[in-house]
């Protein structure tokens, strides 16, 4: 492959593409995946919401349903845009791994297509239908979105699984693709691991965010049944799915243990192998290659790996492997603290969700205190967190690859020097993009309050029959 | 069975030129509204007729996009490495375009309302007039085979590819005004009935003549398409003539039902023209459709998940569609609680 012939006079341009290309995948796949719980998870909730109000007559609920598809509206535009930008990206970042592996991995993106379209469709019929779709069929037309979230999941990290596991190919001698096994890409055997393991996530993750928004209202004092219901309805279903990912992440890492050993060695922080390996809390790799800092719990990490052997169980260490085929020491303490952050915040997030339980199981309420409230509040950028995290731990853990044991990254990568001007241009976009979202979230959320008439953001929530009047007041000026 | 793919993905090409190139196009007569006061009745028409759409049109692209590289990937790495510059300013345009769109709709503020407003509307422009330019660096060959990158510049700055950009934008903003005829006359807005009229008609005046001017610039500078359209693809050629001319006259007439139809056959007949007239090339002339295949599995694949989609996709597109020209999608959520509902079950 030769590299490209530069503008005239362009030759200050040409940098190095690679490590630019790899920067801006990471920022931009690091800024989509904050708004993917919202698109997979959110409608599920307003459904909730919506049900109830139906069912029970609630009106609140009804109002808090709307105005979540209010702002789903707006999330969801701007998660189908920077997906669009990683569509485009596979092509201007890495073209000769798409021109190599396109005809497998583009497979389970097909599929995903079919549910983008879905989600698409519904979700401006649900969206747009409130005024003049009665009711039910109204509520119907919801069910879609959350299917095509959940299917949308499935078929986009069975793409990245097949990047760690690839499977259902025949090369030729060139090294080309010369036949595929649609059924054993998309079901490759990291599949059924990794993607659990996001859409358990994506519930997780998009029910604590959520929830917090509304934890911090209600340690402002706005402690009507409103607002309890947008916490109580995301809080449920993300402390229902913590205790699930213990389970599901669990089973992840033994899978990745007996058929990742690269990245288990970086998770694990094991530089050589042995059995009764510790499990490392923080620490890193120094310059020698050699375990330095951290608290070491003795055989720990044995044993979690694979109990029935117990501590005497043996961990691959980095060094049975050739040092081009396992991440660098950089990488490895990347991966190593990403994992203790996941594990530290997941641990944090199913302590909450207990205590939350326990006292539901009691008292058949939520917890009063303001220390609960106040750890709800953080729990949504606490659970972002760990699932930029986790997704850390996959993708730097998987180096130098792009598809593992068959194509590195720097193979993959575009030869135009230009990408740095892209990935600058994409950085200031995305960042006045984020600053965006959250001022027009704050304040359509302002307004609601407006009508509300808790025009004082401080104030404690005041009596509903006035508001209420406010509401209609607003309305009849508005409509 | 690569020949039935290629189908396919000139399908979703020309469904995303249809639907959602009148996106860009309301976008651009969003950008030529004039002042805030002037523009505000067509700026209203314009939110309220892309508003539910526009996300389920925009999907095509990502539809074509992937059915490219899961079945020519060569041709989509050759692609992607010749025109990084003018792809990389679409996806940019295409982030500007939906956020500011979306944020627009959710501000009130006037001042806020125009910045996100003037975004929307330059990037409306810029995006089909970078996807017309990519067009144009295929169709005149200036994309080599191989997975290899052509030139950077003149690839996209040539006669060919301006031709492309500028007939993406006329043409977008003809099938607009086209449509929002139908939609303001859903709304009973008689003026804007007829301030939409006169613009399809000036685009349509405009689209036509840029059209025919292109197939002259082909002569010299994209011969193997020129010759294509001249011989093979000339039937397409005069048939997209024919709707324009039809639909100017319903225009004219009007009769805005059939101007859409036809307006909306002269542009798929005259994207059908260039696929045909590029036959059997992919990337003209080095890269052929048999040649840049995927696998038989793979094809298989593509074309289950197209089986798939018309059985399952196209009857809820057709159901979003339906809804909205009954008018059943006014608005995102309710502006408040019915009043006869207002406090009933508050505490």
């Amino acid at each position: 492959m030769t590299a490209l012939p530069l503008p005239p006079g362009g030759s200050m341009l040409a940098v190095d593409p690679v490590p630019w290309a790899r920067g801006q995948m990471a920022f931009t796949l690091a800024s989509h995946i904050i708004l993917v719980p919202l698109g997979v998870s959110w409608a599920c909730m307003t459904l909730v919401a919506n049900w109830r109000a139906i069912r029970r007559g609630d009106d609140d609920a009804l109002l808090l349903a709307q105005r979540w598809s209010k702002y789903m509206a707006v999330t969801f535009a701007v998660g189908a845009v920077t997906g669009t930008v990683l569509t485009f990206e596979f092509g201007l970042l890495w073209p000769r791994f798409m021109g190599t592996w396109g005809a497998a991995f583009g497979i389970p993106f097909s599929v995903e297509g079919l549910f983008f379209f879905l989600e698409a469709i519904f979700i401006a019929i649900y969206i747009y239908g409130w005024k003049r779709l009665r009711p039910w069929p109204h509520f119907w037309t919801g069910v879609p979105i959350v299917v095509a979230g959940i299917g949308g999941t499935l078929s986009v990290v069975a793409a990245n699984a097949w990047m760690n596991e690839p499977a259902g190919f025949t090369l030729n001698k060139a090294g080309e693709v010369v036949d595929v096994d649609p059924l054993k890409v998309i079901f490759n055997d990291a599949w059924p691991y990794e993607a659990s393991h996001m859409l358990v996530a994506a519930y997780l993750v998009g029910g604590f965010m959520i929830a917090s928004v509304y934890a911090v209202a209600m340690l402002r004092g706005r402690r009507g049944h409103y607002h309890r219901l947008g916490f109580l309805i995301p809080f449920t279903i993300a402390a229902i799915a913590t205790p699930v990912q213990m389970v599901v992440g669990d089973t992840l890492a033994r899978w990745v243990y007996a058929n990742e050993p690269t990245k288990f060695a970086a998770i694990e922080l094991v530089p050589e192998s042995d059995s009764d390996v510790p499990e490392t809390l923080l620490g890193r790799l120094d310059s020698e290659g050699q375990v330095s800092g951290g608290i070491a719990i003795p055989g720990l990490a044995s044993w979690l790996s694979d109990p029935s052997t117990g501590t005497s169980t043996v961990i691959q260490g980095l060094d049975s492997f050739p040092a081009d085929e396992r991440p660098t020491t950089a990488e490895v303490n990347t991966v190593h603290l990403a994992w203790d952050v996941m594990v530290g915040l997941g641990t944090l997030l199913f302590l909450l969700s207990v205590w939350y339980g326990l006292t539901w199981i009691v008292r058949r309420d939520m917890p009063r205190s303001k220390l609960f409230l106040r750890a709800a509040s953080g729990a949504g950028v606490a659970a972002v967190l760990a699932m930029e995290a986790g997704w850390t731990v996959t993708e730097v853990g998987r180096q130098p690859w792009i598809v593992r044991g068959h194509m590195r990254v720097e193979d993959a990568a575009t030869t135009n020097g230009g990408v740095w001007v892209m990935f600058i241009a994409v950085v200031a976009i995305y960042l006045a993009l984020a600053t965006t979202v959250v001022l027009v979230l704050r304040t359509m959320s302002r307004r609601f309050r407006q009508q509300d008439g808790l025009v004082d953001t401080d104030s404690p929530y005041g009596p509903r029959e006035v508001s209420a009047e406010r509401a209609q007041e607003a309305e009849h000026i508005s409509g | 069975m690569d020949d039935a793919v290629a189908v396919v993905l000139f399908v979703a090409v020309t469904t995303y030129a249809v639907f959602g190139g009148a996106d860009f196009g309301a976008g651009f007569w969003d950008l030529v509204a004039g002042g805030a006061a002037r523009g505000a009745g067509p700026r209203a028409l314009v939110d309220h007729a892309i508003g539910p759409v526009w996300e389920a049109n925009h999907v095509w692209l990502i539809f074509a996009l992937v059915v490219l590289w899961t079945a020519f990937p060569e041709a989509f790495a050759s692609i992607t490495l010749t025109a990084f510059v003018p792809l990389m300013l679409v996806a940019l345009g295409i982030v500007l375009r939906g956020a500011s769109f979306a944020f627009r709709k959710s501000l009130f503020r006037t001042s806020q309302r125009r910045a996100f407003g003037a975004i929307f509307a330059f990037s409306s422009v810029l995006v089909p007039y970078g996807m017309g330019a990519v067009a144009g660096a295929i169709a005149s060959g200036r994309v080599p085979a191989g997975g290899e990158a052509g030139d950077p510049w003149s690839s996209w700055i040539n006669p060919t590819s301006v031709v492309g950009g500028v007939l993406a934008v006329t043409v977008g903003a003809y099938l607009a005004a086209v449509y929002l005829i139908s939609d303001a006359r859903r709304l009973a807005d008689d003026a804007m009935v007829d301030y939409f009229r006169r613009r399809a008609i000036a685009a349509a005046i405009i689209a036509g003549p840029v059209a025919l001017l292109g197939i002259v610039v082909l002569r010299s500078d994209a011969r193997y398409l020129f010759d294509g359209l001249a011989s093979r693809a000339l039937p397409l050629v005069l048939l997209s003539s024919l709707c324009g001319i039809g639909s100017l006259v319903l225009l004219l007439r009007r009769s805005p039902r059939g101007a859409r139809l036809l307006a909306m056959g002269a542009v798929a007949s005259i994207i059908w023209a260039w696929g045909v007239a590029q036959w059997p090339y992919i990337l003209p002339t080095s890269l052929k459709v048999a040649a840049a295949a995927a696998p038989q599995a793979t094809l298989i694949t593509v074309l289950v998940v197209f089986g798939v989609a018309t059985v399952v996709i196209l009857p809820s597109l057709g159901l979003l569609y339906f809804l909205d020209q009954r008018s059943l999608l006014p608005a995102e959520g309710l502006d408040a609680l019915p009043p006869s509902r207002g406090s009933a079950s508050l505490p």
